[in-house]
């Protein structure tokens, strides 16, 4: 008797997104990296093609951020100064583009005002040649003073700026086509409000060709379940034809990881637990891996171990 | 959801003259003022206007110098459709073959030919069926031998074929019955499409008629229609049952965001 053929066929594909600008594109980037283009699920190599592997960009902060001594330790003194932690990421641990977080800018950390946030930007950029992705802090109405700044420092490199909301979205738009960057879409772990971010997206005037969604980040044991769920729709809608969600997709995978007991609390606190500093990076690496299974084209890591854990699982796919 | 516009048939009187004095503005008119409205495909028919096929290709050669739009290639003669389709820069979709077994015997072969899609009329030698299980029958016949010709579920479109309401209103219910077998001769599932307009005919509600009826093919699995695109609350009312249906993402502007797709 014949196997029955249960391929899936699909009738779209996946938006190809390059993020990066080399010189000849008017930007000053040594590499550019592009994610997307699938016409299948993730693994499912039989069924469709997928062009790009999914990459790791690496986190990098303005100011150290609040992790455990011990994680921070992992990773070295290079957390306290963004242009070296870029250039360590890059060199040492193969990060195929930094994710540079501006969570000093926050008013109710050290409220690092928005020229403060465009040097760092420059540093960066003269510290490393690999595409950039440049955060907010999180606060609406103190993004809408620093993107523009860090988006015109950044001008004509192409970078993917984050994120944009139902509540700020004409301001990503106006500085990323002013300036030529990519933008990341934001939903709340929510599949609907992500259709509607992009909606808005287009509706004013922006190419959903050049747009990465982000439907936040959930930790292991926090929610992932719903994460990976919602990358999985997004993706299948995507590839079912619907325009509007054939975005590539992204996790910030350390942002969120360091938030959780399981990656900040030692064994003086969670005996039996085993010792935080194996435990911390493994808890994001095992986070990023099954994220990727679920669709994620770029995962944010900060730990050297769970870099070059995910790298291993990536090169294997 | 997957719209073909009916409107460039010689069965309207603008179309009609358009085609006797080769005056393609009309066809060209109703081309861009369908693809704005949402349709995937453009039916082209010439019906009675012309036996000629180089009239249907001329159709088919104005609706395309305006659009992109594939074409849906309505008529019954499969000479003429042998010709059309030589035309058609993108695949079209042939309207269509019945469960006879002669027309598909030249039909199925080329629609796989030329990568076409097919709208398989669930008629046989005995004519239009009268109950839900005959309609299923013949669509059976049609899988079957599309599937033979190598043709995917992507590339069928079943047509329960659609009766009037006002002469032949205990046909609905065997209709819909029929759909929501069709669904289940493959999986992915062929599409199913349907002409609409033919259940309102001469009816006085017939906009009424329209759209609750494609809401109920819809429930039962329908994700096609031939029909008036520019009725704006029909193509509302099809998007919105296929939301219900969880066929695509709920989004607070999904009806904005389909009309300016």
């Amino acid at each position: 008797m014949e196997v029955p053929d249960v391929k899936e066929k699909w009738t779209a594909k996946i938006n190809e997104v390059t993020i990066g600008a080399a010189r000849e594109s008017g930007g000053t980037r040594g590499r550019t990296i592009t994610v997307g283009g699938h016409s299948t699920l993730p693994l499912m190599t039989f069924e469709g093609e997928i062009p790009h592997k999914p990459v790791i960009a690496g986190f990098v902060s303005d100011t150290a951020p609040p992790w455990p001594d011990v994680i921070k330790a992992g990773i070295g003194k290079e957390t306290e100064s963004p242009a070296e932690w870029a250039k360590k990421n890059v060199q040492e641990h193969g990060v195929d583009l930094i994710s540079l977080k501006m969570i000093g800018a926050d008013p109710h950390t050290k409220n690092a005002s928005p020229a403060d946030c465009a040097k760092v930007v420059e540093q960066v950029l003269k510290a490393v040649d690999v595409p950039l992705i440049i955060w907010g802090c999180g606060d609406d109405k103190k993004d809408n003073l620093v993107l523009p700044e860090c988006s015109q420092a950044a001008k004509g490199e192409n970078c993917l700026i984050g994120s944009a909301k139902q509540t700020n979205y004409m301001t990503i738009v106006a500085i990323c086509k002013a300036d030529k960057h990519k933008i990341i879409s934001e939903a709340p772990v929510d599949i609907n409000i992500g259709k509607q971010v992009n909606i808005l997206l287009q509706d004013a005037g922006y190419d959903l060709k050049d747009v990465v969604m982000y439907q936040t980040t959930a930790a292991l044991g926090y929610g992932f379940d719903y994460v990976y769920t919602i990358l999985e729709r997004c993706r299948v809608a995507g590839l079912k034809g619907d325009k509007l969600m054939a975005a590539p997709q992204l996790c910030d995978v350390a942002g969120e990881t360091y938030r959780v007991k399981e990656a900040l609390a030692d064994e003086d606190t969670l005996p039996g637990w085993g010792k935080l500093d194996r435990r911390g990076p493994m808890w994001e690496a095992a986070c990023a891996g099954g994220y990727i299974q679920a669709g994620a084209d770029i995962v944010i890591l900060a730990h050297p171990t769970a870099i070059s854990s995910v790298r291993t699982l990536i090169n294997n796919l | 959801m997957i719209l073909i516009g009916e409107r460039i048939n010689a069965g309207f009187k603008d179309i009609k003259r358009a085609v006797q004095e080769k005056d393609g503005n009309v066809i060209k008119e109703w081309a861009k003022k369908q693809k704005a409205a949402g349709a995937a495909y453009l039916d082209v028919c010439i019906g009675t206007a012309s036996n000629k096929p180089a009239d249907l290709c001329w159709m088919v050669e104005m609706v395309q110098e305006a659009v992109d739009s594939p074409i849906s290639l309505d008529d019954n003669k499969v000479a003429m459709l042998r010709e059309a389709i030589k035309v058609c820069k993108k695949p079209p979709l042939i309207n269509s073959t019945t469960a006879v077994k002669e027309k598909m015997d030249q039909l199925m072969p080329l629609a796989a030919e030329y990568g076409a899609s097919i709208v398989g009329v669930v008629m046989d030698e005995e004519g239009s069926p009268y109950t839900a299980d005959k309609r299923v029958e013949n669509a059976g016949k049609i899988v079957e031998k599309a599937m033979e010709a190598g043709l995917g579920p992507d590339q069928i479109f079943l047509d329960p074929i659609v009766m009037p309401l006002n002469c032949m209103q205990e046909q609905a219910t065997e209709i819909l019955k029929a759909v929501s077998q069709f669904k289940l001769f493959s999986d992915p599932p062929c599409h199913i499409t349907c002409g609409l307009t033919n259940v309102s005919n001469g009816a006085k509600h017939m906009g009424l008629i329209n759209r609750v009826f494609i809401a109920m093919c819809a429930a039962n699995g329908m994700d096609s229609a031939i029909c008036n695109v520019m009725d704006t609350e029909l193509v509302d009312t099809f998007l919105t049952a296929e939301l219900i249906m969880n066929k695509s993402i709920y989004a607070d502007s999904f009806v904005e965001a389909f009309h300016k797709g």
